[in-house]
Formats: C-alpha cells, sequence, structure tokens
C-alpha cells in the first residue's frame, strides 16, 4: 500500500493535500481552495476573523487544547508595538508527527495559516519556528516561501489588500524544551532554551519584548478553512466541547501506523482496530499512550470505552494532547518504555528548576536499576514521592510531562514492576 | 484620599497569620522577611534579577491553584499566605532532597561550611536520611581565572554568579552550559575571570560552597571568624565591610550593604588589599633620641618628655604632615597639637592614585576611585593640603628641610632621607612602622591602624562612616587620637580625650563641616555631610 496510508472513514480537511507533490506549489495549492481563506478574511475585516474562529470552537492542536479564538483576543488592540505571530513548527513531543507532514505536503496552507493568524491578531511579523532536525520539511518550506512571496501572497501590501505580513523561517537547534511556548521565544532571541516564568503572558511581553501570540502548526493550518468557510462551518464536525477534525499520529505495535484524520470524538478501538489494521501479529492490546508522552498510560481496559476528544480522553483517566497514539501490545516492557521516556524528559530538561533538573535524571536512574533487576519496592514510593514533588513545583511542564507516566505505569502496572524487582531478588542481585 | 490609616501605594496581607502592611511592589519574600520570616531562596538575591528557578522559595497563597515563587509574585492587598503550610513545607523538603542527590556533601573541608544556605535549610528542614543510592555526578573543580575557584558538584545551579557578571558587572563572562543535570557554570573557552575587577563578588553571593577564594582556601572555617563592621581603606569610595578575624588576623574582607555607598559590592582591589593590616614588623613601643641616641622609653615618659618640650617650644614654626589613611579623629588631633604647638605653617597629606577610575556598571554608585586611601575628603576637611605626585611621593620638600617643629603622623616618609627633618628643633614621628627616614626623630611613637581601633572617615561622596575595632593592636601601639588628644588636651589644660566619641567631639567644634554631628548619630552605615558636599 502506497505511503501515506489512508482509510475510508477518515474525514480529510487539512490532510487532503497529503501524498500529491503538486500540493505543494502555489498554483496547486490553489485548486485546493489555498489562499481562498486568507481572501475572505482580509475582506470580513480582522474582528470578524477572529469571531469566526471563536464560533468553530478551534482548540490548539499543541497539547493543551486552549482555545485558539480566545487566546487571540488577548493580544492588545492597540498595535503601535509590533506584535507578533509566533508558529511553533517544532514538534518534538515524542510520537508526534502530524505537524511535518503537514510541512512537507501542504507548506502553503500553513503559510496562509500564518497569514490569517497574523492578521487577525495585528501583527506584521510572523515566525515559523521550525524543528532543527526536519531537514525535508525546511527544505519544502523556504521553497514555499519564497514563491508567496514571488506572487505577492507574502510581504509588503499582500494580495494588494494593503495589508504587510512578513514571515521568517526560523530553524531551531534541535531542543525539546524549545517547543515550550516561552522557552522557543527565548530561543528564538538567541537566548538558551529556558522557558519564563509567567506573568508576564506572552500576549503582554512575548517574543522580543512583544505582545505574542503563539500557535501550534495544526492550529493555524485549520484557520484557513475556517476563514473560508466560516465558524459553524468547522462545527459539523466533531464534539461540542472539542469540534472539528484532528489528525492522529498513531505508532506503535499497529499494523499500519501513520497519520489519519478525524473528526474529534471518533472511538480509539476503532481507530487501532479498524483504520490502523488492529495489532501486530495478533497480539493483544496492552497499553495506549494517547497523546505524545507526557500524559498517563491508559491500559487496555482504559481504552474500551475512549473517544478521541479532549473530553473523552480526559474521562478516560490520561489526555489527549496533540493526540499522538503511542499503542503497545503484551510485549511492551512498560518498566523500559517509561525509563525510556524518563531518559529523554532528564535528557532534554532545560535545567533551570530543581526540581526537574534533579528530579529528572534520579528518576531515570532509579528506573534504570529496576530495570536491570536490583530495584525494590521502597523504590516504587520514592519514584511516585518524586513525581509527586516534580508536579506544579516548576516553570513549565516538562516534569510534570514526565510525572504523569510514571505515577499512571506504577498504578496500572504495577505487577510489571513487581516482576522485574522479584525476578531481581530471587537472582541475587539486589 | 480617605483617611483609613493606609495610603493608597501600599498593601495590607497576612502571612503566617499575621498583618503586614508593605509598599505596592513588593515580592512576598521580601514582605515575609519584614516580619522575620526566612523564606528559604537559592536564586533570588536583592542585587540581582530573579529567576524564579530554585523553587524552594514557593509558598502557599490562599485561593492560587498552585504554590507561588515568592520572589516573583508581588504582594497583593488582603492576600493570606502560608510559608509553613504542609504543602509549603512538603515542597521545601522535595526540593532540599533533590538538591541532595547529587550534592558531595563534603562539608568537612567545603570553605562555605558554617555558613552555607543549603546546610542550613538542610539542618532545619531537610529529610534526616537520604534515599539517592545511585552514584552522585561528578563535575570536579575548575579554576575560574582571578581569585575564584569553582567546584562543580556543589553547585546548585542558582545562576547568581552567571546574573552578577551579567547585570552588575556587565561583564559576561560566565555562562550555563549543557542543559538538565548536565547543566554547569562554566566561563567562555579559555576566557576566564582575570582581569574582571568585581568577580570576587560572586564567591559572596554564591548560597554554597561551589564558588570559593583562592585567597581563602582552606585558611579558616566560617564559626572560628569574628566579624566587625568596618569600611574599606582601598580608596576613597569607602565601602562598607566586615573585617573577618581569626587569631589576632584578618582573614579577609567581605562587603557589607550600604545602598548609598556600595551596594552588595565591592571591589576585587579592596578585597585583596588587606594583607597590610597583618604586617608583623611594627613600631610596637615608644623611643625617644635621635639616631644612635635612641632608646626605648614607656608611654608615660615619653609624653611627659614630649609634653616638656612642645611647651618650651612658643611659637616655633609647625609643619605637618598627616595621612589620608588616618581617622578624622587622628588628623583633628594632629592639627589641634600642630596649633598648641606653635603656629601651623602647612599641614600637608601624600595619597597615591589610580591612573583611572574603575566603575560598576550595574551599580554605578560604586567606584573604585583614584585616591586610593579612604580619608582623602576627610583631610582636606581639615585642611590639610595635598602634595606629591599620583605615586604618593614627593612634595615634602619644605618639610624635610623644616627647621621649627615637624608632626608626621601615619606617614611612613618612604621616598625620603635619612637625612629628614635633620635641621628641626622637634621632629616627632607617629607611625605604624619605622622608617629610615625617622632617624631623626626626636620621639618615635607607635599607633595603631584602623583595623585595631575606631574611628571614622569622610569619603568621596562626603559620608562621614565610622569603622570598629577588629583586631588587638600589637605591643605599646595605641591610637593616635588617644596620643594627639592627650598631647593637646595638656596644652590646653582640657585633659586627654577618655574615648574616641570624645576626640570626635573636640572635632566637631572647630570644623563647621561635622557641625551638629554626634558619634552615635553616624550610625554603622554613616551620614551625609551636607556642608562639605554643598
Amino acid at each position: 500500500m502506497a505511503y501515506p496510508y489512508r482509510h475510508e472513514k477518515e474525514t480529510r480537511v487539512l490532510s487532503e493535500g497529503f501524498g500529491d507533490p503538486a500540493a505543494r506549489t502555489v498554483a496547486g495549492w490553489r485548486k485546493y481552495g489555498g489562499y481562498e481563506g486568507i481572501a475572505r478574511a482580509l475582506e470580513i475585516g480582522r474582528e470578524a476573523t477572529v469571531e469566526d474562529v471563536k464560533r468553530s470552537g478551534l482548540r490548539g492542536r499543541g497539547g493543551a487544547g486552549f482555545p485558539t479564538g480566545l487566546k487571540w483576543s488577548f493580544m492588545p488592540k492597540d498595535t503601535r508595538r509590533p506584535h507578533y505571530l509566533l508558529c511553533n513548527a517544532d514538534e518534538s513531543e515524542p510520537g508526534t508527527f502530524k505537524d511535518r507532514e503537514i510541512i512537507r505536503w501542504t507548506p502553503h496552507q500553513l503559510i496562509e495559516g500564518c497569514l490569517v493568524g497574523s492578521y487577525a491578531i495585528g501583527a506584521s511579523h510572523c515566525y515559523i519556528y521550525l524543528r532543527g532536525e526536519f531537514f525535508e520539511s525546511t527544505r519544502v518550506m523556504a521553497r514555499a516561501l519564497e514563491e508567496a512571496y514571488e506572487e505577492g501572497l507574502v510581504g509588503t501590501d499582500i494580495m494588494g489588500s494593503g495589508v504587510d505580513i512578513d514571515i521568517t523561517l526560523h530553524v531551531g537547534a534541535g531542543a525539546y524544551i524549545c517547543g515550550e511556548e516561552t522557552g522557543m521565544m527565548n530561543s528564538l532571541e538567541g537566548r538558551r532554551g529556558e522557558p519564563r516564568i509567567k506573568p508576564p503572558f506572552p500576549a503582554a511581553v512575548g517574543a522580543f519584548g512583544m505582545p505574542t501570540t503563539i500557535n501550534n502548526v495544526e492550529t493555524l493550518a485549520a484557520t484557513p478553512h475556517i476563514a473560508r468557510h466560516g465558524g459553524d462551518w468547522y462545527r459539523q464536525w466533531g464534539t461540542e466541547k472539542s469540534p472539528g477534525t484532528k489528525l492522529f499520529c498513531v505508532s506503535g505495535h499497529v499494523n499500519r501506523p501513520g497519520n489519519y484524520e478525524f473528526p474529534l470524538g471518533f472511538p480509539l478501538m476503532e481507530l487501532i482496530e479498524d483504520v490502523c489494521g488492529g495489532i501486530r501479529d495478533g497480539n493483544a492490546l496492552k497499553a495506549v499512550i494517547p497523546g505524545g508522552s507526557s500524559v498517563p498510560i491508559m491500559s487496555a481496559d482504559d481504552c474500551r470505552a475512549c473517544t478521541l476528544c479532549y473530553e473523552g480522553v480526559e474521562a478516560a483517566g490520561s489526555l489527549l494532547g496533540c493526540a499522538s497514539v503511542i499503542v503497545m501490545d503484551e510485549t511492551a516492557d512498560i518498566v523500559k518504555q517509561v525509563r525510556r521516556m524518563a531518559h529523554f524528559y532528564s535528557h532534554e530538561s532545560c535545567g533551570q528548576c530543581t526540581p526537574c533538573r534533579e528530579g529528572t535524571t534520579w528518576a531515570t536512574q532509579i528506573l534504570r536499576r529496576i530495570e536491570d533487576g536490583r530495584g525494590t519496592e521502597d523504590d516504587l514510593d520514592t519514584l511516585i514521592e518524586i513525581s509527586e514533588q516534580m508536579t506544579g513545583t516548576t516553570i513549565c511542564v516538562l516534569s510534570d510531562s514526565l510525572a504523569m507516566p510514571i505515577i499512571s505505569s506504577i498504578e496500572k502496572f504495577r505487577d510489571d514492576y513487581l516482576a522485574l524487582i522479584r525476578r531481581g531478588e530471587r537472582m541475587g542481585a539486589a | 484620599m480617605p483617611d483609613n490609616g493606609r495610603k493608597a501605594d501600599t498593601i495590607t496581607l497576612t502571612i503566617d497569620g499575621r498583618e503586614v502592611t508593605v509598599p505596592k511592589g513588593t515580592s512576598l519574600l521580601d514582605a515575609a522577611g519584614g516580619l522575620g520570616i526566612d523564606v528559604p531562596h537559592y536564586c533570588y538575591h536583592p542585587g540581582l534579577s530573579a529567576p524564579a528557578q530554585c523553587r524552594i522559595c514557593l509558598v502557599e497563597v490562599e485561593g492560587a491553584p498552585k504554590l507561588q515563587p515568592s520572589c516573583v509574585t508581588m504582594a497583593q492587598d488582603g492576600q493570606v499566605v502560608h510559608t509553613d503550610s504542609p504543602a509549603a513545607t512538603r515542597m521545601r523538603k522535595g526540593v532540599l532532597e533533590f538538591y541532595l542527590v547529587n550534592h558531595p556533601l563534603d562539608c568537612p573541608i567545603c570553605d562555605m561550611s558554617g555558613e552555607c544556605k543549603l546546610q542550613d535549610y538542610v539542618f532545619e528542614e531537610g529529610r534526616e536520611h537520604g534515599r539517592g543510592r545511585e552514584p552522585k555526578r561528578v563535575f570536579g573543580r575548575d579554576d575560574f581565572g582571578g581569585d575564584v575557584l569553582f567546584y562543580g558538584d556543589r553547585c546548585v545551579m542558582c545562576t547568581r554568579c552567571v546574573r552578577f557578571m551579567e547585570e552588575v558587572a556587565r561583564d559576561p563572562r560566565l555562562t550555563v552550559v549543557e542543559r538538565g543535570s548536565r547543566a554547569v557554570i562554566d566561563t567562555f573557552f579559555d576566557r576566564g575571570l582575570e582581569g574582571a575587577s568585581y568577580a570576587g563578588n560572586i564567591v559572596d553571593i554564591c548560597p554554597v560552597g561551589a564558588l570559593v577564594s583562592k585567597d581563602f582556601l582552606h585558611k579558616a572555617r566560617a564559626w572560628d571568624l569574628d566579624h566587625t563592621p568596618s569600611v574599606c581603606p582601598g580608596c576613597s569610595q569607602g565601602c562598607n565591610i566586615e573585617l573577618h578575624t581569626r587569631d589576632n588576623l584578618v582573614q579577609r574582607l567581605k562587603p557589607r550593604e550600604n545602598q548609598e555607598v556600595n551596594g552588595h559590592w565591592m571591589c576585587d582591589y579592596g578585597r585583596a588589599n588587606y594583607e597590610w593590616m597583618n604586617r608583623a614588623d611594627r613600631l610596637k613601643e615608644p623611643a625617644v633620641g635621635r639616631g644612635s641616641g635612641r632608646r626605648a622609653a614607656d608611654w608615660q615618659e615619653v609624653l611627659q618628655l614630649l609634653f616638656g618640650r612642645l611647651q618650651g617650644a612658643g611659637g616655633a614654626s609647625v609643619r605637618m604632615v598627616g595621612s589620608p589613611h588616618c581617622s578624622n579623629e587622628a588628623l583633628a588631633g594632629l592639627a589641634a597639637l600642630g596649633g598648641e604647638a606653635g603656629s601651623v605653617e602647612a599641614g600637608v597629606f601624600r595619597s597615591p592614585c589610580a591612573p583611572d577610575e574603575d566603575p560598576l556598571p550595574g551599580f554605578p554608585t560604586l567606584v573604585r576611585r583614584r585616591d586610593l586611601a579612604p580619608n582623602v575628603d576627610g583631610a582636606g576637611i581639615l585642611e590639610f593640603d595635598r602634595v606629591g605626585g599620583d605615586d604618593g611621593a614627593g612634595g615634602l620638600e619644605e618639610v624635610a628641610g623644616h627647621d621649627g617643629i615637624i608632626l608626621v603622623l601615619g606617614d611612613e616618609l618612604r621616598d625620603q632621607h635619612e637625612d629628614f627633618g635633620a635641621r628641626a628643633s622637634l621632629f616627632v614621628y607617629l607611625g605604624t612602622a619605622d622608617s629610615p627616614a625617622a632617624r631623626n626623630a626626636d620621639f618615635l611613637l607607635p599607633i595603631t591602624t584602623f583595623a585595631e581601633e575606631e574611628g571614622s572617615f569622610v569619603n568621596v561622596q562626603g559620608r562621614l562612616q565610622r569603622y570598629w575595632q577588629g583586631l588587638q593592636a600589637p605591643g605599646y601601639a595605641r591610637p593616635a587620637w588617644l596620643v594627639l588628644g592627650a598631647l593637646a588636651g595638656a596644652l590646653r589644660g582640657e585633659g586627654t580625650p577618655a574615648s574616641v566619641e570624645e576626640a570626635f567631639q573636640r572635632m566637631v567644634q572647630p570644623h563647621a563641616a561635622f557641625a551638629g554631628l554626634t558619634w552615635d548619630a553616624i550610625g554603622a552605615s554613616g551620614t551625609r555631610l551636607e556642608a562639605a558636599h554643598a
């Protein structure tokens, strides 16, 4: 089967142009209705555009799910000081690969989204902070941006409207923490990628000290569609609290991993068993991490009735995050997976806050000891306590993100931990 | 404005059940400090920006969903804050444990032991037993250059040092390299702190033993040191300092906060300039007689002989050499004695000068001044004239060949020849050390250094500042104000000043600049002389 995998149950709004190399050009993208969204936004005006996005109920796709229209309305109305839109394309959450696909197949979708967003918040400059390791995306994006400038779609007096919007492509150097919005602003300014204390919030003091809005790639990519068709059109999909469609990045032990676009509220088991062709080798499902590595792990039981929308996943005991569904079958070693995640977070901690700097590393060491069969049952209590001390005590939520999988995995898969501990004891290694 | 007993620019809040009123814009940490509640903190320092990253100052604010960093959370009217609630205490215990996971706990050989904030807080609130079973991280030591040595393993990553160099010294020579638990403070490539003239302050503000002074390394334990408030004698800025002494030796100088003069800081030149206070080759007993005829004598005999000579001098012309290292009280005593002994032709002093000033950009009030002596302005107020060159030499030709009375106080006459004062009818030398040029002195009187006495200086801002006694004087050395006060007092018939306070009072009368001042009113942080500065 040709990549990218598709499935007839999909509702393709954002991913319509995926797999079509022609969609990477302005002319090709226009065939998908490209640049009609920004044209309509320019026609109906700034405030009406914000209203449309508010009415659509679009929620931030980066993980937090904050209503986009509301975020835009926080920007000061007085635009005498420069305002900035910062597009978060530093997609680095483990298991997530949706923004990369949007950029490499439909770069103009993002460019148009940046135009709509910039126009709506009164920004005359937008920065796209692209993850450093995305070499192909960088090339595609740079070429598309060049073409958009040539066509007069970006720059001074865009599309003859009198509005100036510049877009700068900024390539990061490959740090997870630069995907955190304030860390990203520091990095953009040339400082260490360390999150800032809030308040002040970015809408008041953001990049270069100016009012700034930070939106995820997928969020911005949805806005031209909303601007083109209106807010109510977007609500035809999804649930009351989670309207619209969303890209789900499915990875792990399924037969057909990939990006699939569905209206929010799609059942998780249907996604795994039908769309992704079920678990590999006919194995049994063991666990699912539904929203990138930073959310609680769900056991197979938790998955049964789970629907993939913000409130649905929350009801199942986890978070939708950025909808990166990591599927693990019965062969998966949970302790090893959690240790691997802990190592990732300790490696990516910026090192500012003590609980995160020391806690993530310490937790990794303990997990590795348990994995090696040198753990004790007390270590599990220590792990839980460390995790609690890392929750809500730091500037950003990186350490909270590790605490969640640790706590949830010990709660739900305690037997896996105990098996390793017992085995170690039997072998006399403890 | 409504008269409800509170102004609009103040805020009243409750901290640990006690109400406190603070100015708007006060942090919770400072507000608690006002009540005497020490909220533990590492990254926050009153002289620097607050990054709120150490996370140990978190407190519970009623109504807030999470614990709040008290260093950057501004006090709000009606706020109810708990620094000791179970949530806050539990969090602090947790943060302290995190610190100790990789801390080497080498307190027995750590210079900071005894004044270490990690030690203090762990003793107060930490867990009795650590749960860390993993091998500790090792960074080792690094020579940062200058006087600073870095023990990476002890570091708590508060980044005060980085921020000091960036924000106050405006000479960013330190940075954080790497990230996460591999993060460590470092210098840039091979460029360290050499030549940075304020870098010593990072040793002071380091809350733990990560940054230590090479000069002080393993010299003394913190709890063995006595602290004496003093004024830096290095230049005319007059930074408020503490003398840290042990075994009657100055072990180091530390800045003492005074926002009007030096903030929290002092320069490296002043900090390093203390060895002379411990000098061993001191004048220890009085002596009479010139050249080979000189003999030791006790104070009573010396003062009686000298009193007799002065009484009989009747109208002789007097030339005096003072020193900007001497207190106002000593210089005023010299002026008084000169006036009683005869007609004063000149009172002069010499001071070495640096080629330029060295300001601290982030605290511009503090400048290492050109005059490398603490009381140049006091000597000026007391009507001594400056002579000599920038090297602190020369300018004494008229004194050297003077045939009347020569009174030398505190100037060691380093550049003068052995025939200095050979023609004098009376040559009195009051000094801390003997000098070849004092060969012709009829009286050689040992006096104390500023570290061994009480007194006052006037700094370049026209600020009168007191200093206190930190060392015992060697032998029979006595404060100059006492020796000169006794002689001048005897000639005037008003007796010996019983204390430095009395010597000060005797000085206030003839010198308008000090009018209306009392010794106690000067206080620990000094007072500005309005007239002197006008």
